[in-house]
């Protein structure tokens, strides 16, 4: 059973990790406009005129 | 323009007016590096291709360093370099997507969501972790492993206790401080004595341990606390953006002749005010110069425009139509009619205050049962054995068991898809207790002009008048802002008229212009003829005589008839109470075939009709627009406003909805209706659960596992019932023709 030392931290930190991803994502403002991301799929990058996700308007 | 290019409304376009470029720059943000920032609602933005348009036009625009549409909000936000305005609303409104501003001091950002979207995932990771550990536990871990995934279980729910739980320790303390009750008292209580407990065998090396009771349901409540949340916001944000009626300032004239736009709260009695035609007045004023046209339906209901002339006190919030005009401000904005009616608006307010939400009333009866069943648990089994810990156990199994998992859901999950239902069809619902206050409501009372009438003439006589005097009559309508010369102008559409020379309007008289020799003349009967016709109405001349007369009426809405028939079979008496004349009511009540109506009502005399239905055990419904019905709005057990409402009309009724047509009022009582059934229901479903699980805690049969499968059942039941309803209305939509355009 001496592997369950190493396979529950790996799990945690695993899981750790995304929920820091989810939590930095949230942060960054990726889920302010849900409807928003899900047209703009639509859109080609080079027809886009406004700005890129990176660019985004900080408030 | 683009694939779905939103068709303005006509009303809509009407009655507002795009904020000026002053107005703009007062609101926009200083950012500091010489940036300065606006966020302006868009409410017809709706797709793509909108995005692309309006992003792409108006980064184009000298200075604009970023502009982004958020689609969910409706709003784009706009950054530019420098102390110049860019021609931002006039870009916007040139596309087709007008613009307004909005009071919002939460500048788009929500802290509230973002904690419960940080809550639920905390609470989700350590679930699910908790979870994997427990399932080891179950299939037979022992001694040392088992005390080990115990401890690891420990740990990783005490953050999310301290993270997530924070939420519910905080409503329930609040409400335990006012000596109250809600649902989130027994959740607190539950899962602290449950995270307790289980710690305490942990340490004592115990058999079993609740950790994952206790933070699984926290992750699934929190999940029907968000959507909720989300839904509400959505619909606060959509109101909010909807074009604001109340002017922000106006452009004051200095004794020395300097013009500066000052903020409605920085003018004082005393000062010039210039207003345009189509503007809104912003304080109670008196005319110095020039003549116009007023429109006063949205402040007392009289569905008839006012020609007004130097002299006159006019009031605050009506619509200058016509002409420019120069006022004196009279009052300032704090003593002005609109102040006046929020204040008695605030003393109307108090029947909507003492309403409970169902949930909150079954939880006060719901939580001492609990409770008390629980300590009785335990009495019973000290008496039985004498075993303390196995009482303690057995009572807090009882607590899990019972702890209102399946109501706490079981509430909002069926306000979320019924507010989505509602949402789709064009209705804002404030919140879920709205729609409880709905399906309770036994009577309706409706405002006339602008609620059960669009509050726009219509041209009624239009076949009595030859063809070619139409045309006429339209070609010179097409040069005035006039509501009367807009519906000569809708009826003839567009016709091939003379060519017109010399076409001048007449604030307050009408519209003239030559074709050849001949003089036309469109307005008031007494101008056009010169004094020489003794009439009132409104009538086309040619050099002096009358050669058509025009009758007009006041549109009914769409829908308006088959909605108070819908409502007085189904809910109760209707009944019309209006600031208009006698006649124009009695028209109105007769065509739509309401019996009981008044006329002539000040709003205190509304708040008080409805307030002797209310004292007659009445739950009054009420629909209502203007300045002059806010008050009533308030005052009623529930209320409805249509998007062209008044600003403090909007914000004080419960629904809001978009579309023009009053079938709205009868798509929301259905909705809140089943809404209400369902919510029932599943109560219902939660307490029979709880006949069945609770003895069998109280034997003391309860496992970890057993309590496990027991809550998800019971979550997973209440809100596959809840999504019924969704189901409807995927099959309503369907069969209902692609939604109008949202009217701004």
């Amino acid at each position: 059973m001496s592997i369950l030392v190493y396979l529950i931290p790996v799990a945690l930190f695993l899981g750790g990790i995304s929920l820091l991803a989810f939590l930095w994502a949230l942060r960054s403002g990726q889920y302010d406009d849900m409807d928003g991301a899900a047209q703009r799929i639509l859109l080609d990058d080079d027809e886009a005129g406004g700005t890129r996700a990176d660019e985004r308007v900080i408030l | 323009m683009s694939c779905c290019a939103p068709s303005s409304d006509h009303l809509a376009a009407a009655l507002t007016a795009l904020p000026s470029d002053e107005e703009v720059a007062v609101a926009a943000r200083d950012l500091g590096d010489g940036t300065r920032q606006i966020e302006l609602s868009v409410p017809t933005v709706h797709c793509a291709a909108c995005i692309r348009s309006v992003e792409t036009a108006l980064a184009k625009l000298d200075d604009v360093q970023t502009a982004r549409v958020n689609l969910s909000t409706r709003r784009v936000s706009v950054r530019w370099r420098g102390d110049r305005l860019p021609p931002i609303v006039s870009t916007l409104a040139g596309l087709g997507y007008p613009p307004n501003l909005f009071d919002d001091a939460q500048d788009g950002r929500d802290p509230v969501l973002s904690e419960l979207l940080r809550a639920v995932a905390v609470s989700g990771f350590a679930a699910a972790n908790i979870m994997l550990l427990s399932v080891s536990v179950w299939s037979g871990a022992e001694g040392a492993t088992r005390d080990l995934f115990h401890w690891v279980s420990a740990l990783i729910a005490l953050p999310a206790l301290a993270i997530a739980g924070r939420i519910y320790y905080r409503s329930a303390w609040s409400v335990l401080r006012r000596g109250r009750m809600n649902m989130d008292v027994p959740i607190a209580i539950g899962i602290t004595l449950a995270y307790a407990l289980s710690l305490y065998d942990t340490v004592h090396s115990g058999e079993h341990a609740y950790f994952d009771a206790s933070v699984t349901l926290l992750f699934f409540l929190l999940i029907g606390r968000t959507l909720d949340h989300v839904m509400r916001n959505k619909a606060r944000a959509a109101v909010a953006g909807l074009a604001r009626l109340a002017p922000r300032g106006a452009l004051v004239l200095a004794a020395d002749g300097s013009r500066d736009y000052r903020p409605v709260t920085e003018i004082e009695p005393g000062m010039r005010l210039l207003v345009a035609a189509g503007e809104r007045i912003p304080v109670d004023a008196r005319v110095v110069a020039g003549a116009s046209d007023l429109d006063c339906s949205l402040v007392n209901g009289e569905s008839a425009p006012q020609a007004i002339a130097a002299g006159a006190e006019i009031q605050a919030g009506t619509l200058n139509l016509t002409g420019p005009l120069t006022l004196e401000a009279l009052r300032p904005a704090s003593n002005s009619f609109l102040a006046e009616m929020m204040r008695l608006m605030e003393a109307a307010e108090g029947g909507r205050a003492r309403y409970r939400r169902i949930a909150d009333r079954v939880s006060a009866l719901y939580a001492p049962v609990v409770h008390l069943t629980a300590l009785l648990t335990f009495l019973g089994w000290m008496i039985a054995g004498g075993d303390w810990h196995r009482a303690i156990t057995v009572a807090i199994a009882v607590l899990i068991i019972t702890c209102p998992c399946a109501l706490g859901l079981a509430v909002p999950i069926v306000q979320v898809v019924a507010a989505r239902r509602l949402f789709e069809n064009g209705i804002m619902v404030k919140d879920g207790a709205a729609m409880e206050r709905l399906a309770e409501a036994d009577a309706a009372v409706f405002d006339k002009t602008g609620t059960l009438t669009l509050g726009r003439p219509r041209l009624t006589n239009a076949h009595e008048v030859a063809p070619r005097l139409l045309g006429i009559a339209a070609g010179l309508a097409a040069h005035s802002r006039h509501p009367l010369s807009q519906a000569i102008a809708a009826q003839a559409g567009v016709a091939s008229g003379p060519d017109w020379e010399d076409v001048r309007e007449l604030p307050g008289f009408g519209v003239e212009g030559r074709t050849g020799e001949a003089l036309w003349r469109l307005g008031r009967a007494g101008w056009a003829t010169d004094g020489r016709a003794d009439e009132a109405g409104t009538v086309l001349a040619r050099d002096g005589g009358i050669v058509a007369r025009f009758a007009y009426e006041d549109e009914t809405r769409p829908g308006a008839r088959a909605t108070v028939a819908a409502l007085a079979a189904d809910v109760g008496p209707v009944e019309m109470l209006s600031g208009d004349t006698e006649e124009a009511c009695r028209r109105v009540a007769g065509e739509l075939g309401i019996g009981n109506w008044r006329s002539g009502l000040l709003p205190a005399d509304k708040v008080a009709r409805i307030e002797e239905l209310a004292r007659q055990g009445h739950r009054v419904l009420m629909v209502g627009d203007g300045l002059n019905d806010a008050p009533a709005l308030g005052a009623a057990h529930v209320s409805m406003a249509p998007a062209t409402a008044a600003d403090i009309g909007r914000n004080a009724a419960d629904f809001v909805f978009l579309h023009s047509s009053l079938s709205a009022v009868t798509t929301a009582l259905d909705v809140a209706g089943r809404a209400g059934r369902l919510i029932r229901q599943n109560i219902a479903i939660a307490i029979v659960y709880n006949v069945i699980a609770v003895p069998v805690a109280i034997l003391g049969h309860v496992t970890p596992l057993i309590a496990a499968i027991a809550m998800s059942g019971s979550s997973i039941l209440v809100i596959a019932n809840a999504l019924r309803l969704m189901r409807t209305a995927r099959r309503g939509a369907a069969a209902r023709p692609a939604a109008e355009p949202v009217a701004a």
